[in-house]
């Protein structure tokens, strides 16, 4: 008998009925994990020694889980799949991680990531490339790339992750499983490594809308430690969760789903456009009202731009603590500049480098105004064109990226005009905070595509009945990649 | 120096001693000789860690811009100011340094120097934390992080300084007001005041509020004690007059440099194009904050009498001259001790001569605050009564103090001790005095022929009393005495 697809609320009742020990799970997991890894690249260290626990009323007790690997695990090593953090093993905890103990969840390994969460591809790991489980060829898309695969191949019901412009809702898309990111501050940061702080988010990939909830829960709260968390004691996402959104309003993006947009498509791109359009007429079989907005396409057109200005800025200052002085391996050198440039150089990848090099430029006295204030601005005008249509609906509805996982092998792939927005429109939801949930709406060409639903901050509860709602009309519920089984 | 006036600003950086906690840690903010034991993660800029405000340290920032009469921001938020240094465990050091953000800007203050009464003009005060301290040797260097993270005020003045003299009137002015209100111990011993001199020389008669006559400015950095500041003025002076003279000024371009102790010098740092980019930019860890008018007036409220009003009260009230109130004032301890004895009900002339003529006199020549020694103002007020009720000489007193500082004893018990109660008994006094008379009737002819015998029978009666012999009683008994013959 295997455990490790079964949904939480299943685990919870076999655990409470003594059908199986949180021991038996632990074991099952960890040899699954050890199988992913060596497959997938989905871990970066399985925790071999992680024992069962007591089972209590916390439906998370005695349930195995996985760890992002840019989360603070103490005593267990935490590269962040960073060569300049190897070695480096946390003496604290992050608060999402201790909140998790505290619901009795048993932490079953640290899962592959893009390097510090900047990358979208799973394939700037210092482990290697991270592999789709549905189809071994093509990326998990990233940066919660291992989390996203070790869920969908059925190793945990559930793995954290984190999500600066997609992280976590993109490789949800990619691996056919639900990705969630509360409200801003719902979930402390403390203890996460830090890739841009204005957007990072925590979050969670299961397989189920209620799974997301019921972890969410356990993971959130006020952390006298950071100070952008705020007081949700009120809000309990699973016992509000309801499948009843009759009479709500949503509204979907012209310029972003219309498939004229994108004269070149291809026949991926087109299904997936397709096949979101009757997504929506499931939300009108609920009885929710879906209506087309439309949204000034220079606004759109500049979205990545600010995205990838203030995100290159702030990783830039953020990630200046890493210079192998205090912690990390220190590299050998003449004198302090020497040794902060050789690990420094030997140990990012080229594509932080890069992105190093740009969020140093935009900062820089000559050049700030122009880019990084002008930036901060357009992201204020992105996030009040939002928030005034959240005055009217109760979220924006739309595809998640431009079809299905894309190829490894970045030839394969073909580019197609304009498609930018989709790619990366999920981004809106770091610029203002807002709650944001993707889950599996099909496939094309055997592949999962995602559907992304985003509310206004602290409307999560709404954000999630109507993803709950959508999810129980479609039967991707709980789905386990088909080349894993 | 006559045909050449020098514009001089100061950057007045002075730690924040008073608080329990580091501005945004919290580990203990403290003076510690062991290294590296007040530290939290955040301190060593462990990932993940994230600053938290120091509300008291903020509170103490606001108080001393009130003081400064600054304008006060309608928000506190803070900035990053980035760049790599092994004692900045996080590469960037969170500060306030770029308007709107200081918890003040533009105020004034006025100070004495020499007698008279300037102004200058202060341009902001911002909140800071203080980097790691570090240490050099041959092959290897030291990180003691116990300041890092200390809070941390910069104080930006106009150039409105014409001498060192003025400079260093205006520091310790804002020295005993950090005292004063109990925001720093400002030590300097401790390393707790650090300083930037910025100086520029200009023709004497041309109109200094035209900027277009002044010199280029020299700023020395790392001026460590307020001596310092005096010679490293004096020194930029004269170096640049001779630069003047030499005709070498215009070529002099704009620079830094640091003061040196051992060769009392400058020396040269970079040119102002070498200028280090400080890429400043909002910390996104701490959300904007507004300010309430009902915290900032409990603020206000707290701001205790300061030196200045300290010395018009001794003055005006007390009838103190200009240079005991001076004195007094001076430091902090030393005024509090004296209001202590004035509040116990001792003379307030007599109590500030005790203290300027033979308690300052003994601090200064063992080289210890009055916070150290044995004597409380209790004990002085003690003192200054047995001298008042005749109990003992003026001249008994002085004794009597010095065993107090020397054999940690009280006053009362040390005039038992070593017999020292006065003899004013009318009846004693008289039997000897009348012996004395009876012994040198020639003495009594030579007074009353008008020569100065009398000082001589006074001198007998303390011999044959061992001093003890109240000496005004005794005087007046003696006149008496001679009138009856």
């Amino acid at each position: 008998m295997e455990y490790m697809s079964k949904s939480i609320t299943e685990l919870h009742e076999l655990l409470q009925n003594g059908k199986v020990t949180s021991e038996e799970l632990v074991n099952e997991a960890i040899k699954k994990a050890k199988e992913a890894k060596d497959k997938y690249n989905a871990f970066v260290t399985v925790i071999e020694d992680a024992k069962g626990c007591e089972v209590t009323d916390s439906l998370l007790s005695g349930i195995p889980y996985g760890i992002k690997d840019n989360y603070s695990t103490k005593d267990i090593l935490s590269t962040g799949s960073s060569n300049t953090l190897k070695d480096y093993i946390p003496f604290f905890d992050a608060t999402a991680v201790i909140n998790l103990k505290k619901a009795g969840a048993v932490g079953i390994g640290k899962t592959t990531m893009d390097e510090f969460g900047m990358g979208g591809t799973g394939t700037t790991a210092h482990t290697g490339n991270i592999l789709n489980p549905w189809n071994t060829e093509r990326m998990c898309a990233g940066s919660s790339s291992g989390s996203a695969a070790a869920v969908a191949a059925g190793v945990v019901p559930y793995a954290t992750g984190t999500d600066t412009g997609d992280s976590i809702r993109k490789p949800a898309a990619y691996c056919g499983i639900v990705g969630y990111k509360p409200t801003y501050g719902m979930i402390s940061r403390y203890g996460v490594f830090p890739f841009a702080s204005s957007l990072d988010h925590l979050g969670v990939l299961a397989r189920n809308v209620e799974d997301a909830c019921i972890v969410v829960d356990a993971m959130k709260g006020l952390d006298k430690n950071d100070m952008t968390s705020w007081d949700s004691s009120g809000i309990e996402l699973h016992k509000s969760l309801t499948t009843d959104v009759k009479g709500k309003k949503i509204c979907y993006i012209k310029e972003i789903c219309d498939k004229s947009m994108y004269p070149d498509a291809s026949d991926e791109l087109l299904e997936h456009l397709d096949n979101f359009r009757n997504t929506l007429e499931y939300f009108k079989e609920l009885g929710v009202d879906v209506v087309e907005e439309s949204v000034d396409k220079n606004l759109l057109d500049a979205q990545y731009s600010v995205y990838n200005v203030i995100s290159c800025a702030e990783a830039t200052s953020n990630m200046s603590n890493l210079t192998g002085i205090v912690f990390g391996p220190r590299a050998i050198g003449d004198n302090y500049i020497d040794m902060m440039k050789k690990y420094r150089t030997e140990g990012f990848s080229s594509l932080i480098k890069r992105r190093f090099v740009i969020g140093s430029y935009v900062l820089q006295a000559e050049n700030k105004e122009r880019y990084f204030n002008n930036a901060q601005r357009v992201r204020r005008l992105i996030v009040d064109k939002w928030k005034s249509l959240y005055e009217k609906y109760d979220a924006v509805v739309l595809p998640v990226s431009s079809g299905p996982a894309k190829y490894l092998d970045n030839s394969k792939n073909k580019p197609y005009q304009n498609s930018h927005i989709l790619e990366e429109h999920l981004q809106i939801a770091n610029f203002g905070g807002f709650p944001s949930i993707t889950i599996p709406n099909g496939f094309v060409n055997n592949l999962p595509v995602g559907i992304n639903i985003t509310g206004n901050c602290y409307d999560d509860v709404n954000v999630l009945s109507l993803a709950c709602a959508l999810e129980s009309k479609m039967s991707y519920k709980n789905q386990i990649a088909k080349e894993a089984k | 120096m006559s045909e050449y006036k020098a514009l001089i600003g100061l950057e007045m950086h002075c730690e924040i001693s008073e608080t329990n906690t580091k501005v945004f840690s919290s580990a203990e903010n403290s003076y510690k000789d062991t290294a590296n034991v007040n530290i939290q993660p955040v301190d060593m800029g462990f990932p993940g860690t994230l600053p938290v405000v120091n509300k008291e340290a903020v509170k103490m920032a606001l108080k001393a811009s009130m003081i400064l009469g600054c304008t006060l921001p309608t928000h506190i938020y803070f900035e990053r100011k980035n760049y790599y240094y092994p004692d900045l465990p996080k590469g960037y050091q969170i500060t306030q340094e770029t308007k709107p953000a200081p918890v003040g800007s533009y105020g004034a203050l006025t100070y004495d120097c020499k007698g008279e009464t300037k102004t200058v003009r202060i341009n902001n005060i911002h909140l800071e934390e203080d980097a790691a301290s570090s240490d050099h040797y041959g092959t290897f260097s030291t990180i003691d992080y116990n300041r890092a993270g200390v809070p941390l005020l910069e104080l930006v003045t106009e150039p409105d300084f014409r001498s060192a003299d003025e400079a260093v009137s205006f520091l310790e002015t804002m020295r005993s007001i950090y005292q004063y209100a109990g925001i720093s111990e400002a030590d300097s011993r401790k390393g707790q005041v650090r300083c930037d001199v910025n100086v520029s020389i200009m023709e004497a008669d041309k109109d200094e509020n035209d900027p277009k006559n002044w010199g280029t400015k020299i700023e020395v950095k790392n001026v460590n004690s307020f001596g310092g500041v005096r010679e490293a003025i004096n020194y930029e002076i004269e170096r640049q007059i001779d630069l003047k003279e030499s005709g070498k000024y215009d070529e002099m371009e704009q620079q830094t440099r640091r003061w040196d102790e051992d060769t009392m010098s400058t020396i040269f740092m970079r040119s102002k194009v070498d200028a280090i980019d400080y890429k400043y930019f909002v910390e996104p860890n701490i959300p904007k904050f507004k300010l309430s008018e009902e915290w900032l007036e409990s603020i206000r409220k707290e701001i205790p009498e300061l030196a200045s009003d300290r010395k018009h009260k001794y003055i005006t009230i007390f009838g103190l001259s200009e240079y005991d109130a001076t004195v007094i004032v001076k430091e902090k301890s030393i005024s509090d001790f004296y209001e202590d004895v004035v509040a116990l009900g001792a003379d307030a002339k007599k109590a500030a001569n005790w203290l300027t003529s033979v308690i300052l006199g003994y601090l200064n020549k063992n080289d210890l605050t009055i916070t150290e020694i044995y004597l409380t103002p209790k004990m002085l007020y003690e003192i200054m009564n047995l001298v008042e009720s005749g109990k003992i000489s003026s001249k008994q007193s002085k004794d009597i103090l010095t065993h107090v500082l020397e054999d940690k004893k009280d006053p009362i018990q040390l005039v038992k001790e070593l017999g020292m109660e006065q003899i004013s008994d009318d009846k004693t006094i008289r039997e000897i005095v009348i012996k004395v008379l009876d012994e040198h009737p020639d003495l009594i002819e030579d007074h009353r022929k008008g020569k100065n015998t009398f000082d001589f029978f006074v001198g007998q009666v303390m011999k044959a009393t061992r001093g003890k012999a109240n000496p005004s009683l005794t005087a007046d008994i003696i006149r008496e005495e001679i009138d009856k013959r």
